[in-house]
Parts: structure tokens; C-alpha cells; sequence
């Protein structure tokens, strides 16, 4: 059964997939339907943001979801200043709680952050009165991450309820697992996480999500794979013996695809590791629908700058 | 029509069913007295949807061709949303339908009521990010008059003076259920 959408969000920040109501889902995926079409138009800028002011702070490397952001931002036609920061310098707890008083300062709107640190959003959201809208943090979440993967799974499919959805892979070190699942579950599809004992986080099942050791019983009838990629960054030593074993055990091959249900998606947040977590023949294949999540990114982060920017519940 | 007008108490009907319709058809016949059958008719979210469909059949039939109809959603150039504005929440977004392309065309914009011009601003700004038109008229069904910007329309189904306080409800029995006009004190659907 389809989700009623909420009038309007009840926070002035998006931190989390956690903290959203059904509701608040529903109402930001029908949102971004209608900021696709922004994007096939000879003059894709609408006036809605202009006179905003919003601060891109990424204190994390970052591409594809800084672009993203500004591609959506600029859209929007709001102002957009730029901040990366190297945080290895400075002590992280001072660092955001002066950089906070230094941005607003300048008196932003919003301020879209990615953060090593796990909860630095919700930490910056208490302390300024600009909407923050949350890149990633840490291993925590990635919210406009997951919007955007849902997005394109309800484009294709017609509705998350009921959908059986692996994420394999990295699961310990992704935020776009956790908030995928947050989000998944809240909306009625059945997660399965897939991944080596050494990336699966603990006590999954107490989010709802079942864990596989393996990839093709967790493929098993899937409607959607989602493949992550191996954060070597966020790991000391490497949790499995090689990457040539890794792929041997889960990398998404043509031939393992073929458990999943005949309409699977493929999906990845990229960037991806062709010969790690997915053959080449998956990654360019038919079922790929990696580069429509980009796409669908735009519509989304124009979704939330402009939920946002309403008024927010008492 | 005189200018000066008491608020009404309770509500009071100014089109019925055949009233409406028989207005209708004569706008029709004004834009094809004007401009002839080769223009493309925008209706403004969300009754200037079911009008602009309405006028379109009109046209087609006599034309004995299909009349292109378009759709316009203008909260993104709304004036009036955002926290620092008056509006509460965020206008929830309809889809805007075009005509593959609307340069060189002559666009009949159409909305059901026109009253401070807001609209209408909204939607002229809307339609040039889509391309240079070579020319954009106005049609609605009722002008409740109280403009607050130089607009006016080329062709208007009923002039009906209202106070400022009072509300225009225009039904369309597309979105619900029937048709009529009314002015009133209820505030079931603002113009």
C-alpha cells in the first residue's frame, strides 16, 4: 500500500534517514518526480532559491555528491560558497564548532556537509540556526544517498513496498547501507545485507535487515542489487586476504546475477571498482542503472533545498 | 457591472452548469476569432488545466484538427513561498507539460480565476525559460478584479466584483465533480 505523503518537513535539517517519517519519505521522492523535468528544459534554472545563500562544506574528498549538490543548488538559483577543509591539522571538535561560528558569520541558508566524523552534522544542526543538510558523516549516513537510490528503484519498479533489495559488500564502513536500510525498511521492502563476516556490522537484525555470508543465497528472487564499494580508506588492514579473493566470493558477475529476479536493478553509489565488487559485463549491462542514479541525484538534493526552504513544523 | 459591491452572506451562485459551459464556448470562439486555430493553449494548476482542455475540444472540433494543450505548474516562481515569505509550507509541486517546443507560437495562457495578477506573473516567467512564444494572450473564466500588478486579460468568460475578503470557488467536474461558480465566505479554494 502506497505511503500517504507528509504536507512539509517537521525539521529544518535532513541529518538522517533515521529521523524521517514515512511520511517525510514520500513527500521528498514525489517532490524530486517533478525536478527531473528541470533538467530536459532548454533553461534548466528556475528562480525558486535566488537570494539563498548555500555553504558546500566538505571536509571529506568528494565529487560526484559535491557536483551533485551544486548542480542542484545552482538550479535552484541560489548562491553557493565552496569550503573544503583539510581536518587533519586541527583538532576536530574545535575545527567544527569554529568553523560553524566563522560560516555563519557570513549568514547561510543552508549548509551541506560531509564529515569524517559520525554525528558532526547533527552536532553543527544544534549549534546554527541554517538548515544543515547532511553528505555523509562518517560511517553514519548518507541520506539524500539513499533518497536518491529509492527514487530510482520506485521509477522502475513502481513502489518500495515488498521489494527484496541485497546491498553487498563493504556493509561496515557504509553510510549508504545504513541509511539505505533505514530507509528501506521504513518504507516496507525487505533488506538483505551480503557481505564477508569481516564487513558486516553487528546486530544487524535489530534494524530489520537479514545478514548473508554469502552473495547467491542473499541474490536469491532480488528485485534490486546494490553493490558498494571496498573503503580502503576507512580500514587499517584489509579485512579479507585479496582483492582477486574478494571478487571470487562477492563480486557481481553476469552468472550470479542470474539468481536475481529477471527485472533486477543494478545499482552502485560509485565510484565503482570494476573487478572488485563488479565485473565490467554487470557494470555496463543492461540491468546497470548506475548512471540514472546520478541523474536522479540532481532531482532529489533539488528536492530537499526546496522542502527546506518551506516553513517547518512548530 | 457596477465597481462597488456588498460582501455577500453565505454563498451565492454566479455560473451553473449550463451557464459555464455556454461561457466557455464563447471564449472559444473569441480566440478563434482572434487568432484562428493555430495556437496552443497552457492551462495554468489547477483548474486552468480542466478550461484549457475544455476550450481545446471546442476548437478541435471546428478546426477538425488537434489543438495542443500544455500544462504549467508555477510554484517554483511563486513569489510568496519560504520561510521568509508568507507561505507556511512548500506548494506541492504538479507536473509541467509543454508542447515540444513553444517558440514562435502564439500561447493562450489559462488559468480559472485572475485576481491579483500574481499567477499570471508567475506563469510569464515560467513560459520564457521554456523559449520566445510569439505572443502569450490570457484567458480566464472569471476576473474577481483586486490586481496588484499591470496585468489584464485579452479574453475573460465573466467579469464578477467581489470584495477582497470574499472567495471565488470555481468547480470543474474533472477534479470535482461538478460544475458551477460561486462566490462565498468559505475558503474551500482561493482564485
Amino acid at each position: 500500500m502506497p505511503v500517504e505523503a507528509a504536507d512539509t518537513l517537521a525539521a529544518k535539517d535532513l541529518v538522517g534517514i533515521a529521523r524521517l517519517t514515512p511520511g517525510e519519505i514520500q513527500l521528498i521522492l514525489d517532490t524530486a518526480e517533478e525536478f527531473l523535468e528541470i533538467a530536459r528544459r532548454p533553461i534548466k534554472k528556475v528562480p525558486t532559491l535566488r537570494g539563498r545563500t548555500v555553504v558546500n562544506l566538505f571536509m571529506e574528498p568528494s565529487t560526484r555528491t559535491r557536483f551533485s549538490f551544486e548542480v542542484a543548488e545552482k538550479r535552484l538559483s541560489a548562491d553557493t560558497l565552496n569550503f573544503s577543509a583539510s581536518g587533519s591539522s586541527v583538532s576536530k571538535g574545535e575545527t567544527l564548532i569554529d568553523t560553524a561560528r566563522n560560516l555563519m558569520a557570513m549568514a547561510p541558508d543552508f549548509i551541506v556537509m560531509r564529515h569524517p566524523d559520525s554525528g558532526a552534522p547533527h552536532r553543527l544542526a544544534a549549534l546554527v540556526p541554517a538548515s544543515i543538510i547532511n553528505g555523509g558523516d562518517g560511517i553514519n549516513e548518507h541520506p539524500t544517498q539513499a533518497l536518491l537510490d529509492a527514487f530510482t528503484m520506485r521509477k522502475h519498479l513502481g513502489h518500495l513496498d515488498g521489494l527484496k533489495v541485497v546491498i553487498a559488500g563493504d556493509i561496515r564502513h557504509s553510510r549508504v547501507a545504513r541509511s539505505n536500510a533505514f530507509l528501506l525498511t521504513k518504507m516496507g521492502a525487505e533488506v538483505r545485507f551480503a557481505a564477508p563476516a569481516s564487513l558486516m556490522p553487528v546486530a544487524v537484525d535489530a534494524i530489520g535487515v537479514t545478514p548473508f555470508y554469502r552473495l547467491e543465497p542473499a541474490l536469491e528472487d532480488a528485485d534490486v542489487v546494490m553493490m558498494l564499494r571496498i573503503q580502503r580508506e576507512r580500514q587499517g588492514n584489509m579485512n579479507f586476504p585479496s582483492v582477486r579473493e574478494y571478487f571470487d566470493f562477492f563480486g557481481l558477475t553476469p552468472e550470479r546475477l542470474k539468481a536475481a529476479a529477471p527485472h533486477a536493478l543494478v545499482m552502485h553509489p560509485g565510484p565503482i571498482n570494476r573487478g572488485v565488487e563488479i565485473d565490467s559485463r554487470v557494470a555496463d549491462g543492461r540491468r546497470s542503472v548506475i548512471l540514472e542514479q546520478v541523474t536522479n541525484g540532481v532531482a532529489i538534493r533539488m528536492a530537499v533545498l526546496y522542502l527546506l526552504a518551506g516553513g517547518h513544523g512548530e | 457591472m457596477g465597481a462597488e459591491h456588498a460582501p455577500v452572506t453565505g454563498r451565492v451562485q454566479v455560473l451553473d452548469q449550463d451557464g459555464m459551459a455556454r461561457t466557455i464556448a464563447r471564449m472559444a470562439a473569441e480566440i478563434r476569432e482572434r487568432d484562428g486555430d493555430q495556437i496552443m493553449l497552457v492551462g495554468i494548476h489547477t483548474r486552468g488545466v480542466p478550461l484549457a482542455e475544455r476550450i481545446a475540444g471546442i476548437l478541435e472540433a471546428e478546426a477538425g484538427h488537434p489543438i495542443q494543450v500544455g500544462r504549467l505548474d508555477i510554484s517554483l516562481y511563486r513569489d510568496d513561498v519560504g520561510p521568509w515569505r508568507s507561505a507556511q509550507s512548500q506548494p506541492v509541486l504538479k507536473d509541467t507539460m509543454l508542447p515540444e517546443s513553444i517558440d514562435g507560437e502564439i500561447i493562450y495562457l489559462v488559468d480559472d480565476v485572475l485576481f491579483t495578477g500574481r499567477t499570471v506573473r508567475a506563469a510569464l516567467d515560467t513560459l520564457v525559460d521554456y523559449g520566445r512564444p510569439r505572443a502569450v494572450r490570457l484567458v480566464v473564466l472569471i476576473d474577481r478584479g483586486h490586481r496588484e500588478l499591470p496585468i489584464a486579460a485579452d479574453i475573460v468568460g465573466k467579469t464578477v466584483p467581489t470584495a477582497r475578503s470574499e472567495d471565488v470557488q470555481v468547480h470543474f467536474r474533472e477534479i470535482d465533480g461538478d460544475d458551477g461558480i460561486w462566490i462565498g465566505k468559505e475558503t474551500t479554494h482561493a482564485g
